[in-house]
């Protein structure tokens, strides 16, 4: 602690003893906690409170006031906790028989202020801290703390009983922890007393019919097996095991959701996922006792374990699949599901949670759907994959949701009425069959899914949400189409899709809802990055009218769609097909983008279409778009310019990623230290070194970079200071040409900026020589900058002397108020 | 008062479930409910063009399969479909099943359900009263209008007549072979007839009580469909039937639904559901929007057959806010109907019947509809006709809005001649009303784009579901159509009604029974005969009373007078008179009421010097044997019997010792 801080620390302390006094609010409270965790880190806490008296005192005062507040008292408790942790220092404070004051029966537990959530919770936490050492367990003991923490563990207040529940899994570990590693010896023989006290806790509240009280339980050895992986845990849960299968067999199971969660982590457990004592027999139990929204997440758990037994595993991704293949079932004519748990019997237990209501078959389903969707890219995933029947149970969803299935069974039509027009199964159906396209599927199959994706976005009442998915799901599925081995170009399928594909996207960007307007975008800049270089893609797309429909769009009244309008026609405009040719001969002849988009650059009101402008040009700069090749000093200039001026610091921030693409261009790529990876143009290789300067100054990059040098936004000068550093670095060697300080010009320039540092931006530096740029560029401290700008804005607010001084001035504050009262 | 009967009868005069009319026959008054005009008729004849058109009148006449051209000169044939040229006809309700002179009234519920009514209060002997609200009126005289100006404005002299008889009509090719009761087929009514028609109309407001004779109190509510359109509910003491027809939830430019004043019926009468039950109102008018942007935006015109008044309003004020946005300030919209100005000013005054959000910028003041400012901007424009002013303006590309959506007539047919041809332009059906392929069958073959986007905002399913579930109706009565789902879609059993009990339903010429649960009337007691009765509390909290009275009805209402007084015997003759005219006044014995305890019974016998009494029980009580007086007195729940063979003053002597134990009042 340095000598500022102990000189403020007496003062703080007596504001805090003090029940007179305001107290400060919470978050200063906690922020001392955490200032105090931090020095008892780096040094000894017994020194500590030996050169700072005033904290013992306090820690032995508070206790005993009588109008103590509620947010002290914690942060007494806590902060004795602290100390405590070290046993030197919790010796020290027994022999001032400080602790039994704060945390024994003659603490603040008998008295009313326990009635206050944050004291209990203060209490906990102190415990907490303190519990680190074999002292501390006798502490524990001898005061009875465990009892207290039991009852603890049904508290009124969530955080308290969590806590409670926390610490005391972290108690059972202390007393475990002196045992030898390998030492698995029954519990009976000689686990410690404190232990014993635990466990036969935790073995009748498994035992009870109380809800809650079986939760708590099972809720602890869920963080007992997550936390400790000794091997006394493999013989608690021998011992334990037998009682949490009991569970299963009451009838309904209690507390379905914390059982799950108690075998996926025995099952993940090391110590007890790869013995032959794990909870497979358990699990495989809970999977056939438990409903199906429990029992799948549980099924989930278990396909994802690396070390399974397959039994097990089969019979997880059966429940898995039971609801999609009651689906099938029930819709489909033949009474066989061939590759989908043939002959499955035990279904109506399913099918009852599928037909009981609406929203019980819509969570059902949803959640079936992501949790196959979680499971499919995983390495682990079952195999074979039932690729087929799944495919074939999503495109029967998707139908029985826009009401053209036609069921012949009347669980079928019941399922159909149940389903139809739900929103939430639609778009959780869309994104499985997106993850599906990484499988493809029978060639029939694919077609039917191009048709369902097609229908579902010419529907016209299909919600904005569906259509966004519909539009993600179809483009995996075309990239997929055409990646498929022996296809080259488009892919059969896609080749007849996107005749029909055109129309309905025309249509959706002529939406009057922006939402569909801008998936639809979107749909479309993504299609043309992929497949902006095929003939057959080209001439589609130049036939239709999407690319006028585009265009149209940039004047959009939502801002939203106009910059998707923006990235969607820079996409275009990149590959040539942001409209047709007016020649075929001349295809060149499109009409340039440019002015449009300098003009939103300078005039849209909203920050989202000048930003998406500002990653188009950046784009166009680094890919050597032919509008901006054709003059591309005057096209940085001229960005520069206008950029500068702009009120969004994410576009200024994009203005500098622009200037280090040109200036990458023109001086040659960044190295490694950089943090931008430029890929240069082979075409244009480095020009010499003073020309490029003069480059640099006649796009007046050096005013615009200096000027973002004093951003009063962090990132932009962050950019700007990174990107002087790369300038100054390349330059070095010119620069070693001129003596320091030669250029008349640079006395100016350092003087204009001095006056932006101070605010006044307004300045211009007007038309100057390379040298007196560099000379300029030397003279500023960019490492010192540099490491100013790293430190977060609030550095000085954040030190300890800050907070002690403000505790105090608020005080002081209140104080003078209350003189000014009387 | 308990009655042992009332029937309640409905009759189904149209089997068109959105065009209803039925007849109720409720507690001695019978009132029609709605007189809706099938039009779908009018599909089986040849458009009736505004301009001479080449390709109509070159049409080809059709004839039978043996070659047989007797019906060429009616029959016309196009596209492989065959056609009635002649002027179209209208499929009328049911005149038959009911004598139609004998309704007291006809409660109409919105303008789409009145268009019958000439031909029901002018050809039928139709003597009663007509309720409506305001703008039901008005903006169905506009669609009467509308439709006797279409019809008149081309005149056409040939009638067909041949095909309708039933042994050639069996001849014909389908949709003509299959429709039904062709021989009631009628021309179009003329402007008179409307006038006269309309003239028996009574307007009413929405919660207004009348009262029919007494017997039988019928109130329009709002019914959240269109401007001025109602639910009826007709009551009597103890009776409620609700009529819904055409309601709405959703939220458009009429006041809102009524749907509390629908509880505690007895019975629900449900018509007017939405007819495409699967499209979704908000998604069709998006699809209207993205389908008129792409065709204008591509050079092409749009044309949208509709009705003058309705979605219309709701149309106009979706492209009032799309246009801009979506860069189509420019292109003009023009509304053309021989109504369209009354159309759309009627639309600004009937603030009293807009939803809440219009009702409120009256008092900005503003219009309440947008289209106000389309049309002050240009943007709008509306005309009577094509004819006139409307080939100066004209300007393409643009949007139309034209009737009638079966383009069987209006200017609409003209645009179908002019546009057709080409591929660019595009028609947008939004009306329900027509299936839209047969709509444009004698206009094909055809270059022009069509649309579907059918708006219907009358309830769907799920929420009549809803609210049969808020207003809990004892007993639900419908078209049969609503029971079952569609033909086409016998899965989604969720397209029919669900409710406990379920559905009673009818169809075209059926008579049902209503089932009532409670059949009781009010009756009134006069105050000086109220004040002379006794009652007697025979239970706590009940007391009865006996009433000797005379029973009064007149229009429907009960009273109980005070019996005459017994009339001085005077002379022979006069009382002779009263006795005719007063009903017989009997000396009144006093009810009894209690149970009779057989022992303490049989130990007041014994009391009485009976003796050798034997007790036996029955099913349903007890015997009492006096053995030595021959003597059986026979005590069951609700009857007490002395049997002894002519010894009267021992059987007097009997029921005076029963009696002891009764009470009597």
């Amino acid at each position: 602690m340095d000598h500022e801080c102990a000189r403020l620390l007496p003062a703080v302390c007596a504001v805090l003893a003090d029940p007179g006094q305001p107290v400060a609010d919470d978050t200063c409270l906690e922020k001392l906690l955490d200032w105090f965790k931090t020095v008892t880190e780096a040094e000894s806490s017994l020194l500590l409170l030996q050169e700072n008296p005033c904290l013992v005192e306090l820690l032995s005062h508070v206790p005993k006031l009588q109008d103590v507040s509620a947010r002290v008292l914690s942060f007494s408790l806590r902060l004795a906790g602290i100390f405590a942790a070290q046993e030197d220092c919790f010796q020290y404070l027994q022999q001032a028989e400080l602790l039994p004051g704060l945390f024994g029966a003659a603490g603040p537990l008998g008295r009313a202020v326990w009635a206050v959530p944050t004291v209990r919770s203060g209490w906990i936490q102190g415990l907490r801290s303190l519990a680190q050492h074999p002292s501390a367990l006798r502490f524990l003991a001898d005061h009875g703390a465990v009892d207290t923490v039991f009852s603890l563990q049904g508290d009124a207040s969530l955080f308290v009983a969590s806590a409670a529940g926390q610490l005391l899994v972290h108690i059972l570990a202390l007393s475990m922890g002196g045992r030898a590693e390998g030492h698995t010896c029954p519990r009976d023989d000689d686990w410690p007393m404190c232990a014993q006290k635990i466990v036969g806790h935790i073995e009748e509240s498994l035992c009870s019919t109380d809800t809650p009280r079986v939760t708590q339980a099972l809720n602890a050895l869920t963080t007992t097996f997550g936390r400790c992986q000794s091997p006394w845990t493999e013989v608690l849960w021998e011992q334990l095991s037998p009682l949490v299968a009991r569970l299963l067999e009451r009838d309904p199971v209690p507390a379905p959701h914390p059982l799950v969660d108690l075998l996926l982590c025995v099952a993940r457990s090391p110590v007890l996922g790869s013995s032959d004592r794990g909870p497979w027999e358990t699990a495989a139990q809970a999977l056939s006792r438990l409903a199906p929204p429990q029992a799948g997440p549980l099924a989930l758990g278990v396909l994802k374990l690396q070390l399974c037994p397959q039994a097990l595993r089969t019979q997880a991704f059966g429940v898995l699949l039971q609801p999609l293949a009651c689906v099938l079932k029930a819709t489909s004519q033949g009474s066989g599901l061939p590759g989908l748990l043939d002959g499955t019997s035990e279904d109506s237990v399913v099918l009852d949670a599928l037909l009981s209501s609406k929203s019980s078959c819509a969570g059902l389903l949803c959640r079936t759907l992501a949790h196959l969707e979680e499971l499919q890219p995983l390495p682990q995933h079952p195999s074979p994959w039932p690729q087929a029947p799944l495919l074939r149970a999503v495109v029967t969803i998707l139908r029985l949701c826009d009401g053209s299935a036609a069921p012949a069974s009347s669980v079928g039509g019941r399922l159909c009425g149940t389903l139809v027009g739900c929103v939430r199964v639609q778009r959780a159906a869309l994104d499985f069959l997106g993850t599906l396209s990484q499988g493809m599927g029978p060639q029939e199959q694919v077609t039917q899914v191009f048709a369902v994706l097609l229908e579902c976005l010419e529907r016209p009442d299909s919600s904005p949400t569906v259509l966004k998915k519909a539009f993600q799901a179809t483009l995996r599925w075309l990239l997929s189409s055409a990646r498929t081995p022996g296809c080259s170009g488009l892919g059969p399928h896609t080749a007849l899709f996107l005749p029909e594909l055109f129309p309905v996207l025309q249509k959706r960007l002529c939406s009057p809802c922006w939402e569909v307007r801008d998936s639809a975008l979107e749909f479309l800049t993504h299609l043309s990055r992929h497949w902006g270089g095929q003939a057959d893609f080209r001439h589609m797309l130049l036939e239709s009218e999407v690319p006028e429909l585009t265009r149209q769009l940039l004047q959009d009244p939502e801002s939203y769609v106009r910059a998707s309008a923006v990235t969607a026609m820079g996409e275009l405009s990149s590959r040539g097909l942001h409209a047709a040719p007016t020649s075929p001969e001349h295809p060149e002849a499109q009409q340039s983008l440019l002015p449009e988009f300098l003009h939103i650059l300078s005039a849209d009101s909203e920050g989202f279409p000048r930003r998406a402008v500002m990653q188009v040009f950046t784009e166009w700069l680094r890919g050597g778009h032919a509008d901006v090749a054709r003059d591309t000093e005057r096209f940085v200039a001229t960005v520069l310019q206008v950029v500068s001026r702009d009120l969004d610091w994410e576009v200024r921030a994009q203005g500098l990623e622009l200037a280090l693409v040109f200036l990458g261009q023109t001086l040659g790529q960044p190295g490694p230290h950089c943090p931008y990876t430029v890929s240069l143009p082979k075409a244009a290789p480095p020009s010499p070194l003073a020309e490029a300067l003069g480059a640099l100054c006649r796009v007046r990059l050096f005013e615009f970079a200096f000027r973002a040098l004093f951003d009063c936004d962090r990132p932009v000068a962050q950019k700007s200071c990174d990107l002087l550093l790369f300038l100054r670095d390349k330059t070095a060697t010119y620069s070693s040409l001129w003596e320091a300080g030669g250029s008349p010009d640079s006395a100016s320039v350092e003087a204009a900026l001095q006056r932006w540092q101070a605010g006044e931006q307004d300045q211009l530096l007007g038309d100057l020589e390379p040298e007196a740029m560099l000379a300029a560029l030397r003279s500023v401290d960019l490492e010192g900058l540099r490491g100013t700008l790293a430190q977060g804005s609030d550095h000085v607010e954040k030190s300890p002397q800050s907070l002690l001084q403000d505790m105090l001035a608020t005080v002081g504050i209140l104080q003078e108020n209350q003189a000014d009262c009387y | 008062m308990k009655i042992k009967k009332i029937l309640s009868l409905s009759y189904c005069l149209s089997g068109h479930p959105t065009l209803p009319c039925n007849v109720l026959k409720f507690k001695s008054t019978t009132i029609m409910l709605d007189c809706g005009l099938d039009m779908t008729s009018t599909l089986n004849f040849l458009p009736l063009p505004l301009v001479q058109s080449p390709r109509l009148s070159s049409l080809p006449g059709w004839s039978l399969k043996d070659g047989n051209a007797f019906l060429d000169k009616e029959l016309k044939e196009c596209s492989g479909h065959v056609f009635v040229d002649s002027v179209p006809e209208f499929c009328l309700p049911e005149t038959e099943l009911i004598d139609l002179s004998t309704v007291d009234v006809i409660l109409i519920s919105n303008y789409h359900c009145m268009m019958a009514l000439p031909y029901i209060t002018e050809h039928t002997g139709f003597t009663g009263t007509v309720y409506a609200t305001e703008p039901t009126v008005q903006i169905g005289r506009l669609l009467m209008e509308e439709l006797v100006n279409f019809i008149e404005r081309v005149p056409k002299a040939q009638s067909a007549s041949l095909w309708k008889n039933k042994d050639v009509q069996r001849l014909l090719p389908s949709p003509l072979k299959d429709a039904v009761e062709v021989s009631t087929w009628r021309r179009c009514y003329t402007m008179q007839e409307v006038n006269s028609a309309l003239s028996k109309i009574q307007l009413v407001g929405y919660s207004q009580k009348i009262e029919l004779f007494g017997a039988v109190q019928v109130t329009p509510l709002s019914s959240g469909y269109a401007l001025g359109s109602s639910n009826w509910i007709i009551q009597s003491h103890y009776e409620k039937v609700s009529y819904v027809s055409g309601s709405s939830l959703l939220t458009t430019h009429p006041q809102p639904m009524d749907q509390a004043s629908l509880k505690n019926s007895d019975v629900l009468v449900l018509t007017g559901l939405t007819q495409i039950p699967t499209a979704n109102p908000d998604g069709m008018v998006g699809e209207f929007c993205s389908n008129l942007a792409l065709t204008v935006r591509n050079g092409g015109n749009v044309l949208v057959p509709c009705y003058p008044s309705g979605v219309i309003y709701d149309l106009l004020e979706c492209l009032y806010q799309y246009i801009d946005s979506a860069g189509l300030s420019s292109v003009p919209l023009y509304f053309i109907s021989p109504v369209a100005n009354s159309s759309l000013e009627f639309s600004q005054i009937f603030a009293e019947w807009l939803c809440h959000n219009k009702q409120s910028k009256v008092y900005l003041p503003e219009p309440p509809f947008p289209h106000a400012e389309l049309i002050q901007t240009n943007k709008l424009k509306h005309y009577p006709s094509i004819h006139g002013d409307f080939s100066n303006d004209f300007r393409q590309p643009c949007v139309v809005f034209t009737g009638h959506p079966s383009l069987r007539f209006g200017d609409v047919v003209h645009f179908m001649e002019l546009w057709g041809k080409s591929s660019l332009n595009t028609v947008i059906f939004t009306e329900p009303d027509f299936s839209y392929l047969e709509a444009l069958a004698p206009y094909q073959p055809l270059a022009m784009k069509c649309i579907y986007c059918p708006i219907d905002t009358r309830l769907n399913f799920i929420q009549v579901s809803k609210l049969l579930k808020e207003v809990q109706p004892l007993h639900v009565v419908c078209p049969e159509q609503y029971t079952q789902p569609p033909p086409a879609q016998p899965h989604r059993t969720d397209l029919a009604i669900d409710c406990q009990p379920p559905a009673t339903s009818y169809r075209r010429a059926e008579v049902l029974t209503l089932p009532f649960k409670r059949r009781y009337e009010k009756i009134e007691i006069m105050p000086e005969l109220a004040d002379s009765l006794v009652p007697m509390e025979i239970k706590p909290g009940i007391s009865l009373a006996t009433v000797s009275a005379v029973l009064h009805t007149k229009d429907n209402k009960h009273v109980l007078q005070p019996p005459p007084r017994p009339a001085q015997p005077t002379s022979g003759k006069k009382r002779k008179r009263v006795s005719d005219d007063i009903p017989d006044c009997k000396v009144l014995k006093p009810l009894l009421s209690g149970s009779i305890p057989v022992e303490q019974f049989v130990q007041t016998l014994e009391k009485h010097g009976f003796s050798d009494i034997k007790v036996e029980d029955t099913a349903k009580g007890h015997i009492v044997l006096l053995q030595e007086a021959e003597t059986l007195i026979q005590i069951e729940e609700d009857s007490t019997h002395i049997i002894c063979d002519n010894d009267e003053m021992l059987r007097v002597r009997l029921r005076d010792l029963v009696l002891k134990f009764l009470q009597k009042f």
